[in-house]
């Protein structure tokens, strides 16, 4: 340890977990199908483009909501609503019984208001564009805050809300926002982490494709392959994963069942192109949440990488990796290959899926792995099987995004 | 009655045409399968016709202004603001809104 021993009122530990993903609806099922290699990319129409790949979620959206919500409210509302709940009972949350002015809301998203911006020009594209056929639903849909917000109003939380936009590594981003206003005292709980919508809109595809980054394949849930030498883009994917937080002292004072610490974390910025990665921010990046998390890189079992499949890349993501954990030891997997990428939620879910391997030493593959391109290679990259090892007590989850942004998260076992 | 039930149940399936509507328990068929669409967790099988909807029913004024696009959007009648009271109760709908449909 080289930095100073945290107070426990300062540590902040994950005490829930909410999600749904292509292939998962509880982080049980979601692991379960993680383990077993089982994808879940489906075909589906896309306005103007013809078919699409992408990854769907098939939670039961009336578990939580009324239909007059899930009506006027947004996909990605829906989402975070069910995550949210979700989280709360794997907690052992009751709203009945916290101060719901000390709850805090913080979502990470990667985009919002496309799909609903979509909905509505198509809408009036039926009525020779005049705008008196314009919803008045479009500016709660489309505010930024919509998902948190709409998570306030569900469950009736009267703390703070909002979302955190920050491209691809929203996820990350959300659950740091959470972890940092408790260490604050803002709030004494959080409710943080990232959801996504964008198999909606269109234009994320199009941009993709413009691009040259969007997977294809003959075969959907071969699409998405990470550092296969065949690799040829992104499958965008919907989905959410939020976290309860709670600062460890009040975590042990009810009893809390502790599944992992938020030990350290980094945020950074690359500054040089809105597009292309730069692999020695990232290197910043991941030193800076190892350091804060008082350990040093061979002190992580498990890497979960950010890869998206495309060339570049994952390319460029393995050259940062090699740079800090040379030596090292350390596991590296991938979740997209299985759900594609699913944008503002993929940093959550991708932790969530490999939080399990704390308790049982156990992590899942990458898949679709079948010709390694040598430009990734990785020593102990977890590929097409599970992998058990002696154990896993920390976890880095990598999540970068577009203009540059960087994030790493540090989970820890928590004795 | 049981035809409106049946019609809530399928608004999109049986809705009429504009030119179809003759009589004020045609417009309340309409009104009524707009409502199931815009309120749809509400039952509105045994909704009195003198009534006020929004002492029968949960409708918020945002419904409403959803209940006047959807008259905007499927038949092309405008309901100016000053008249949203006529759109009280489905015998003052049927009442306020058959001559436009007549139009």
């Amino acid at each position: 340890m080289r930095v100073r021993v945290k107070d426990a009122s300062e540590r902040v530990v994950i005490t829930g977990i909410g999600l749904t993903a292509p292939n998962g609806n509880t982080l049980a099922e979601f692991r379960r199908n993680l383990l077993a290699g089982r994808p879940n990319i489906q075909r589906i129409p896309m306005r103007y483009m013809g078919e699409v790949f992408a990854g769907v979620c098939n939670f039961d959206v009336l578990k939580y909501q009324k239909r007059k919500e899930v009506r006027n409210g947004t996909r990605a509302g829906s989402v975070a609503i069910y995550c949210a709940s979700e989280a709360l009972a794997d907690a052992g949350l009751s709203l009945a019984g916290l101060d719901r002015s000390r709850v805090g809301v913080y979502i990470g998203i990667t985009e919002h208001g496309n799909v609903e911006t979509e909905n509505e020009v198509y809408n009036i594209s039926k009525f020779n564009y005049d705008t008196k056929f314009w919803t008045h639903h479009h500016n709660p849909r489309t505010v930024a805050n919509n998902p948190a917000g709409e998570v306030t109003i569900n469950l009736g939380i009267t703390g703070p809300h909002y979302t955190i936009g920050a491209a691809c590594a929203a996820g990350n981003a959300g659950l740091i926002q959470g972890a940092q206003m408790l260490r604050l005292g803002e709030v004494d709980v959080a409710i943080a982490g990232g959801v996504s919508e964008s198999i909606q809109t269109f234009g994320i595809f199009a941009g993709f494709k413009a691009q040259g980054a969007l997977a294809h394949h003959d075969d959907p849930n071969q699409a998405s392959r990470p550092f296969d030498r065949d690799r040829n883009g992104i499958v965008v994917a919907e989905g959410g994963g939020l976290y309860i937080l709670e600062r460890l002292s009040d975590a042990r004072r009810r009893g809390a069942r502790i599944i992992a610490e938020v030990a350290g974390y980094g945020l950074n910025s690359d500054a040089t192109d809105a597009v292309l990665p730069n692999p020695e921010r990232q290197v910043e990046c991941m030193n800076a949440a190892i350091a804060r998390a008082g350990l040093g890189p061979e002190d992580i079992d498990l890497v979960s990488t950010h890869a998206t499949a495309t060339p570049q890349g994952d390319a460029q993501e393995c050259e940062a990796l090699r740079r800090v954990f040379a030596g090292c030891g350390t596991h590296f997997n991938n979740t997209k290959s299985f759900i594609g990428h699913a944008m503002g939620a993929a940093g959550a879910l991708e932790l969530a899926g490999n939080l399990p391997s704390l308790l049982d030493g156990i992590i899942h593959p990458t898949i679709n792995l079948d010709n390694l391109d040598p430009a990734c290679e990785l020593p102990n990259l977890v590929a097409q099987r599970p992998a058990q090892v002696r154990r896993v007590r920390a976890i880095l989850n990598n999540s970068f995004g577009m203009l540059g942004i960087n994030s790493a998260v540090v989970v820890t076992a928590c004795e | 009655m049981t035809e409106l039930t049946e019609l809530t149940k399928y608004p999109e399936e049986k809705i009429m045409t504009a030119a179809a509507v003759t009589t004020h328990e045609d417009v309340k068929k309409i009104v009524l399968a707009i409502i199931a669409e815009v309120a749809p967790d509400e039952d509105l099988s045994n909704l009195k016709p003198e009534g006020r909807l929004r002492d029968q029913i949960e409708l918020d004024s945002m419904d409403f202004l959803d209940i006047v696009m959807e008259l905007r959007k499927k038949y092309g009648i405008e309901v100016p603001e000053a008249d949203y009271g006529k759109l009280a109760t489905l015998d003052s709908c049927a009442e306020y809104l058959l001559p436009k449909f007549l139009k």
